[in-house]
């Protein structure tokens, strides 16, 4: 094996273990490590990153539902909102100016992180 | 409908190429009894049918880089086992201020990015 070899398993690793250990996060993770470690196209580093956070959550999800964890009837009700969102935000994903909104975002990511890490 | 909303506001988020889940999981910690293990495991089953819509678009236009996939999903298979490994065993008021933590990098993440 190459060092490009071990590079991708490696980050593939790391984004495992995060998105496993938390449920979310894997694709905060892979998307810039496509970007900047491989120098994958931002747009195609989205793309690129569901067809790897796909398989690793499938994986995930199964070792969750051995520990009897996931709750169907609420994760249905959410699935239902969360494909109808995904759809609009995607067609908009392009026309919208998205920096304004990563600031907000970000900012009521910090509280929200606080209000979880201290109460 | 609560359940409903917050699902439709995470995937609108998550179609804009901001991680859903980081809006989801501390939803479902404020607002509803959920525990911290429960509201992940909600995350990443939703996240199947929401991630095949969107591979299916992705795939029909071709923005799939696949020659680096291969690789990094063989070293995820063994990451996510571990992690979920290690979540669904820990105590869930622990779990929540260490995700709470990870959550405080990606906010911070976020302000300082260059576009």
């Amino acid at each position: 094996m190459d060092t490009k070899v071990l590079k991708l398993v490696g980050i593939g690793f790391v984004t495992g273990i995060i998105n496993g250990l938390f449920g979310s996060g894997g694709g905060t993770l892979i998307v810039p490590a496509l970007v900047f470690i491989l120098g994958i196209e931002d747009y195609k580093a989205h793309a690129t990153a569901i067809s790897i956070i796909l398989p690793l959550s499938i994986i995930s999800t199964f070792i969750y539902l051995k520990k009897d964890i996931i709750q169907y009837q609420i994760a249905t009700m959410i699935a239902i909102g969360g494909v109808l969102g995904s759809l609009i935000g995607a067609k908009f994903l392009n026309k919208i100016p998205t920096s304004v909104l990563r600031k907000i975002f970000g900012t009521i990511i910090i509280i929200t992180a606080l209000r979880m890490i201290f109460k | 409908m609560k359940l409903f909303i917050f699902g439709f506001l995470s995937g609108i988020i998550s179609g804009m190429g901001i991680g859903g889940g980081t809006i989801l999981i501390p939803s479902l910690i404020f607002f509803t009894p959920l525990t911290q293990q429960q509201a992940q495991g909600i995350n990443l089953i939703v996240f199947i049918p929401v991630a095949f819509a969107a591979l299916i678009v992705h795939f029909k236009e071709k923005n799939i880089e696949f020659k680096f996939v291969k690789w990094i999903i063989l070293g995820g298979v063994f990451g996510a086992l571990i992690g979920s490994f290690i979540a669904v065993n820990m105590d869930s008021s622990n779990l929540k201020k260490y995700f709470g933590i990870f959550l405080l990098f990606i906010g911070i993440y976020e302000l300082i990015k260059k576009e």
